[in-house]
């Protein structure tokens, strides 16, 4: 039923219309009475039909010199109203902290929300929290987009029809009341404290609880199992490892660890001491991964290789399994690995990804004990979550629905309908539940199937708390009333029973009970968790001594044919947030592919299957099947075909329906991650994909673009005391005095950085960044300031992978200047090439002679000015752009400003560190560093002082202000040719 | 046209001379000043067609403008890295064609070639509508054109100049100079021959037009003798625009860094581009006029013998740019250069670099023989290839070079939409509305510098024959 039939329905009493659209409510009327000044012309992108086109061309003539005024000359008026009474440390213009916390995968990640007279505009990670200590991801920084979002679900639905919430609360009472024990509760993966603790009041009264998540750990879990007797979590310290061994396992970026262990991967492998020590790293995997183009020595291998690689590894330091038989250049790989994993035993680490079987991870734990990196490198602790939390989890819930047992079913934050695995026929299963109840952020898949659907609060606008991967407890608290008056989970389970308790109350009064304190006592506790974001008293856990049974090796069906891949998406996930414009538009790594996903294919599978990019495909695995454009990747192991989960959304809202296809269908229970069996059949249907970088070859440019070079070589010239000699330019001109001030300046360590997107997100939040959509991505438009640029070198079936996150070079002799016929673009005395919006004409010349191509033009009027709560996201430091305007990376002048004024205020110079820009604040591996390079003591200064640092086109002489570390490989002298 | 105009006489074709034979001074006056001065009501069918379709063409080129701005530049295919494409290669071809006219009335008319009487006035014509169409593309490429004007250099509220080190702030002035003094000076030559018609026009309408833009001229001694000192003096100040124009057109690229831009033979090159495509649309609009209007022998064979060598040699100078970039490309040792022309050469979009090697190089050598430079049909083929050849030169300038600069990551491709081709078929729409309303409402020959050939071809014959008289 649609929405403006509803409204009728709701609205009461003597009312007048003037027309059907009003009486109705339609958007579009409702959108004209907001618009001051209705851009009819807006609707003249629609393609031409015959009479617009003649509509047209009376009208083009008078139009053409009149539209200037429409869109320059007005202005809508805004009045600005002072506070009547200032609410307390709100200063308009300054912006506030908050410590807060969010879920990922079950685990808590510790943040800081950056508050605007009262809305939050952006998160950053929380320095005090150990899973993310100051640093996030591209999922994080995303998430305040999805808080804004307005297809985000604003009402309570009962069967369709809009209810209140004293409706749904009475009805979940009776409902509850009814069904008693037939009570279950589904939710996404959870380590809340208090949360967890409401639902076991709820098991104990015979209700059950599922947790469900299509990405969970639950091969890790089950490996434990299997290696110890308990499924103990663990937890790896990459600071403290010299060799790391990857098998399938991207441990750097996509889960609620990776933060941390890219930050403690990348400290290993900086080169900027006199005598650097840098860890190697290993990594076979079926596809390239963020952590795979880290590698030194990257294997790319079939995902049942790995076990039998993994099998070998545990063979060779002496884990009592046989040693299977290997290829060659497998073998090879395996024996440098070996002889390195031993060299460095208790200081190494070896690792598996939740993709592989459990009996994979069990070996793991095998070979780690054996090299003693237990309680070294490894560490054991209690689970955090412990319960299956992947399909068997759910297998379980729809075994227990087809038997009639579940008279109730309250599913909380997770869209079943959608990411079930295909084989569990969840939506069948739904529509036998008599009351479902669909709590959650979207009216989504499953909403759509549920009696109640009630609208959830976003976690910037509720009270709760988490748990990190190591135990750390944080709290959650509101940046803003909920912006659609929604509920916290544990809200609508009080009131199962009854209870209406805050969310507020309920964590605190949890707390207060915990902790056992009270009065002033807990209140100080309580309100310094608040400031810190870390719940003191109930930090991380200790190490659980394991005993490490007998494990045995996996067994490994012989599969030569072609294998099925799951694959979450790089920067979708699960499809939770398929309606997230930022990270549908994010490039992913390696494929540079947006808004879609793709079944990615090696260059050599690719020819054996007579396929090429964009060629749609039939892929056909245990009768079922779905279409999907072909992409080909170099790097990914032949003989596989991989599809990434989260796509083909039908109710995600206005961004995320219909993009990409859903490879959930394909999925099954029993095959999570790989599939066996599949067929490829081409059809002669083609289908266009986009992606922001086309050419992966750096054509010989190496020299002037991106320095890699080995790690040994390095340490050998500098041993013998070999100087590169740098060619020195000159310009005919006298250069500019900037030794004197502040010189803003920046490196960027290719050593550390795996090319995660954390900083394009961070970007897009920071200095509002319009999304521009598929088509526009197509032509050439995206938006992003800051790229990752990605260079494939040496055989394409594995190759090495470089890459290189791209900004505003700031140039001291920057070519964009010279050219702007209205100086829009200008240089500042601090050494920013600031871009002044309000000047540009749009002339675009900057851009064509910018050798970095950094510059984004909005062709179009791409920044939405209309939806309201799209408006309450911007960062009102950074101005948003109209069309016509060019606009870029300006070294986040805005943060320059706000720690000016401080230090001005506080009269004294602003001190390194200080200023932070938003790429750098969020890189994970801490790549980026930014200050102030007259300061000689700054770390930026440090930087570029070191002969590993080089700058992108020196033979330009533009005289960069971003400078670059070099690319170090440290790889292993046995190990050459192709593996290298 | 041709059955229902009386003014067609029989076509007798002139090869050695520029004028035809039987030509008198009321022959010369009526032949051209009837034309303009033929009834409003029975205009040609021909010419009512012709300036209809026009008319068409040039609506499509207002609504796609009219889109333009209302949507934003986003309609044409430009992106980031090609953020320039049709819009500048269309400015850059328009101002080109233009420069034939110039060249024909101020450079040739300073050496005193006689040639230059039957066909500067419509090459003039041509100067200036091909500027106006030119002069259109950098006014709407700009994101906000409606802040156009931040272009000129006025003393401001906002305190701001233009920035007066980029070439398009030069572009700002030399092409307005062009426009300028290109209008004054085709205006001007117009003046004896607007007091032509206003003497000859029955019409009371037409009678004050021309009275009106005739100035008051009364053909007095004194009227010409400051029509000779303006004419020469405009015609010294169009002679080094014809150079500086094009050059300083040249330097939007040439002062830029990029591959393929950066290169200091572009001044020269553009100019003889320039040239060469400039004359190659006199001759292409020349040869259907002539023969509509029964101009035989006005417009003789010897003209497009002339022009056709000119064409020739400038074509000759523009080859030897091609070459040489491709050599330097080599010599220079530099690898984004060189990768530039191997990719040109070699690339997917090779072709485009072909087609103008063949239609600007190849075609053109048929010039040298005297059999092809006075058969029309041939001619008129070799101007259209001209024609052609150069938008495919400034297609390869700019698009193949931004495709492919510094970066391999940036590297990007360029898809022309339905508003890059509108606004490059519409603006032809413009030249020509504009164009048949000249030769409908002005003389498209200047009446008076042919009978001065008039009295210099008899003056010739008569010293042939033995009766030359002194002065002339």
């Amino acid at each position: 039923m649609s929405k403006e039939s509803l409204d009728i329905q709701g609205s009461s009493g003597q009312s007048y219309w003037r027309s059907l659209e009003e009486l109705s409510q339609s958007a579009e009327f409702r959108a004209r009475l907001e618009r001051e000044f209705p851009r009819e012309a807006a609707e003249l992108r629609d393609p031409v039909s015959r009479r617009s086109f003649l509509k047209l061309m009376g009208a083009s003539m008078a139009l053409s010199s009149l539209v200037g005024c429409q869109f320059a000359l007005k202005q809508p008026q805004e009045k600005i109203v002072p506070y009547v009474r200032q609410p307390e440390q709100v200063i308009p213009g300054r912006s506030l902290y908050f410590a807060t916390s969010m879920n990922v995968q079950g685990y808590g990640i510790g943040l800081l929300a950056e508050s605007h007279e009262g809305r939050p505009t952006k998160v950053e990670g929380n320095a005090y929290h150990p899973a993310s200590r100051g640093s996030s991801d591209a999922w994080i920084q995303a998430s305040i987009l999805t808080m804004y979002d307005p297809d985000r679900s604003q009402q309570i639905l009962n069967a369709g029809k809009p209810a209140t919430w004293d409706d749904a609360f009475n009805a979940l009472g009776s409902a509850y009341a009814q069904a008693g024990s037939g009570l279950r509760i589904l939710t996404e993966p959870t380590a809340s404290p208090s949360l967890v603790a409401t639902i076991k009041g709820y098991v104990g009264a015979g209700a059950k609880w599922y947790q469900y998540d299509a990405l969970s750990g639950d091969n890790t879990r089950a490996g434990a199992q299997a290696a110890f007797g308990s499924a103990v979590n663990t937890i790896y310290a990459f600071d403290k490892a010299d060799v790391v061994v990857a098998l399938d396992s991207d441990f750097s970026h996509g889960t609620a660890t990776s933060i941390r262990y890219a930050q403690d991967v990348a400290s290993k492998r900086r080169v900027t001491s006199d005598e650097p020590v840098m860890s190697r790293i290993y990594v076979a995997e079926p596809t390239p991964t963020n952590t795979g183009a880290l590698a030194d020595h990257r294997l790319a291998a079939k995902s049942s290789d790995i076990a039998i690689i993994t099998q070998a590894i545990a063979a060779a330091v002496g884990v009592s399994v046989a040693a299977p038989a290997l290829p060659e250049a497998t073998q090879k790989w395996v024996a440098t690995a070996v002889a390195d994993l031993t060299a460095a035993a208790g200081k190494s680490v070896v690792i598996a990804g939740e993709t592989q079987p459990a009996a994979v991870h069990a070996l793991v734990h095998a070979i780690n004990a054996a090299l003693n990196n237990v309680g070294a490198t490894v560490n054991y602790t209690d689970p955090i979550i412990d319960a299956d939390t992947g399909a068997a989890s759910l297998k379980a819930l729809v075994d227990e629905i087809n038997a009639g047992a579940v008279s109730m079913l309250v599913i909380a934050d997770v869209n079943v309908a959608y990411s079930a695995p295909a084989d569990l026929a969840m939506s069948e299963a739904l529509k036998k539940v008599p009351t479902v109840v669909h709590f959650g952020l979207y009216n989504d898949e499953t909403a759509a199937l549920a009696t109640w659907h009630i609208h959830a609060t976003h976690y910037l606008e509720s009270w709760g708390d988490t748990r990190a991967f190591n135990g750390a407890v944080s709290l959650q608290q509101p940046l803003i009333a909920p912006l659609y008056d929604g509920k916290h989970f544990s809200e609508v389970l009080d009131a199962l029973d009854g209870k209406r308790v805050s969310a507020h109350d309920a964590v605190k009064g949890y707390w207060q009970a915990q902790l056992g304190l009270d009065g002033f006592a807990f209140e100080k506790v309580w309100q310094t968790a608040l400031h810190d974001g870390i719940v003191a008293g109930a930090s991380a856990l200790g190490s659980t001594q394991v005993t490490l049974g007998t494990v045995s090796a996996p067994a490994v069906a012989s599969n030569d044919g072609l294998e099925l891949i799951f694959r979450a998406d790089p920067s979708l996930r699960d499809g939770s947030a398929a309606n997230n414009g930022w990270l549908q538009e994010v490039p992913k790594p390696f494929s540079k592919l947006v808004w879609d996903n793709s079944a990615q294919v090696s260059p050599e599978t690719a020819s054996k299957l007579g396929v090429k990019t964009e060629d749609v495909v039939t892929l056909t695995v245990n009768g079922r099947s779905i279409d999907a454009p072909i992409n080909v990747v170099p790097g990914q192991a032949n003989d596989t075909v991989v599809v990434h989960l989260g796509f083909g959304r039908t109710q995600a809202g206005k961004v995320g329906n219909g993009v990409g296809f859903n490879s959930y269908a394909l999925r099954s229970s029993d095959a999570l991650w790989v599939a066996n069996g599949v067929t490829v059949s081409k059809t002669d249907k083609t289908y266009k994909l986009a992606t922001t970088q086309t050419h992966y070859n750096l054509e010989g440019r190496d020299f002037d673009i991106l320095h890699a070079k080995s790690l040994a070589e390095y340490l050998e010239e500098k041993k013998a005391g070999v100087k590169h000699k740098k060619h020195e330019i000159y310009s005919l001109f006298p250069a500019y005095d900037y030794s004197k001030g502040y010189q803003w300046g920046m490196t960027i360590d290719l050593n550390a950085c795996n090319g995660c997107n954390a900083c394009v997100v961070a970007c897009q939040a920071e200095n509002n960044i319009p999304i521009v959509g598929k088509e526009e991505i197509w032509r050439g438009r995206e938006m992003q300031w800051i790229r990752i640029d990605t260079y494939f070198s040496g055989d394409s079936s594995n190759p090495t992978i470089y890459q290189q996150p791209i900004a505003c070079m700031q140039c001291e002799h920057a070519p964009c200047e010279i050219v702007c016929p209205v100086a829009a673009t200008v240089h500042d005395s601090e050494g920013i090439n600031n871009m002044v919006y309000n000047r540009c004409v749009g002339t675009k010349y900057c851009s064509n002679n910018c050798p970095y191509k950094v510059r984004r033009f909005n062709f179009f009027q791409y920044a939405d000015e209309e939806t309201p709560s799209l408006k309450l996201q911007r960062n009102p430091d950074v101005t948003v752009r109209v069309r016509g305007v060019m606009e870029k990376c300006n070294y986040c002048l805005q943060r320059i400003n706000e720690a000016r004024i401080d230090a001005t205020r506080e009269d004294r110079v602003i001190q390194d560190g200080e200023v932070v820009t938003a790429c750098q604040q969020a890189c994970p591996s801490q790549a980026i560093v930014f200050g102030n390079i007259n300061d000689s003591a700054s770390q930026v200064a440090k930087l570029k002082a070191l002969e590993t640092k080089f700058t992108v086109l020196d033979s330009l002489n533009t005289k960069p202000r971003t400078s670059y570390m070099i690319k170090f490989t440290n790889a292993n002298p046995e190990l050459s040719g192709k593996t290298e | 046209m041709q059955s229902s105009s009386p003014l067609k006489p029989p076509v007798v074709e002139t090869y050695d001379e520029l004028l035809g034979p039987g030509e008198t001074y009321t022959s010369v006056t009526a032949k051209i000043g009837d034309i303009v001065l033929y009834p409003l009501l029975k205009t040609p069918w021909g010419w009512i067609g012709g300036f209809v379709a026009a008319g068409l063409f040039l609506m499509l080129y207002l609504y796609s403008l009219a889109t333009l701005f209302t949507v934003g530049i986003g309609i044409w295919g430009i992106n980031i890295p090609v953020a320039w494409g049709f819009d500048i290669i269309n400015f850059v071809w328009w101002i080109g064609i233009g420069h034939a006219g110039t060249l024909i009335s101020a450079i040739l008319l300073l050496f005193r070639q006689d040639w230059r009487t039957s066909i500067n006035r419509a090459a003039e014509a041509m100067t200036i509508f091909a500027v106006a169409c030119a002069g259109i593309y950098p006014l709407v490429h700009t994101g906000r054109p409606w802040l156009d004007y931040w272009f000129l250099p006025y003393p401001s509220t906002l305190g701001m100049w233009p920035q007066f080190r980029s070439p398009l702030e030069w572009d700002v002035f030399a092409i307005s100079t062009y426009a300028t003094v290109s209008i004054l000076f085709w205006f001007v030559g117009l003046i004896p021959d607007l007091a032509t018609l206003r003497d000859r026009a029955q019409h009371p309408i037409a009678k004050i037009f021309y009275g009106i833009l005739s100035l008051g001229w009364r053909g007095a001694a004194k009227h010409w003798q400051r029509y000779e000192m303006a004419s020469l003096i405009l015609a010294g100040l169009s002679t080094p625009l014809v150079l500086s124009v094009h050059s300083i057109i040249s330097f939007d690229f040439a002062v830029s860094q990029l591959p393929g831009w950066h290169v200091t033979v572009f001044p020269p090159y553009f100019v003889a581009g320039a040239v060469y495509c400039g004359f190659a649309m006199v001759i292409l609009l020349m040869i259907p006029i002539r023969s509509w209007f029964g101009l035989h022998s006005l417009i003789t064979m010897r003209h497009f013998d002339v022009m056709s060598k000119v064409m020739l040699a400038s074509g000759l100078i523009v080859t030897y740019g091609y070459f040489g970039e491709i050599f330097y490309s080599w010599y220079s040792g530099n690898i984004y250069e060189y990768y530039l022309i191997v990719s040109r050469t070699t690339g997917p979009w090779a072709w485009s670099y072909w087609a103008l090697i063949l239609f600007n190089v190849l075609v053109p050598q048929l010039l040298w023989s005297k059999k092809f430079r006075t058969n029309l049909p041939v001619l008129f083929f070799i101007s259209i290839c001209i024609n052609i050849g150069m938008w495919f030169e400034r297609w390869v300038i700019i698009v193949l070079s931004l495709k492919r600069d510094f970066i391999p990551t940036s590297w990007g491709v360029y898809t022309p939409t339905f508003y890059d081709w509108a606004t490059y078929i519409g603006s032809f729409g413009l030249f020509f509305v504009l164009f048949f309303l000249f030769v409908r409402l002005l003389p498209m020959v200047a009446i008076f510098e042919v009978r001065d050939l008039v009295h210099k071809t008899e003056h010739k014959a008569h010293e042939k024959e033995g009766q030359g008289h002194a002065g002339a």
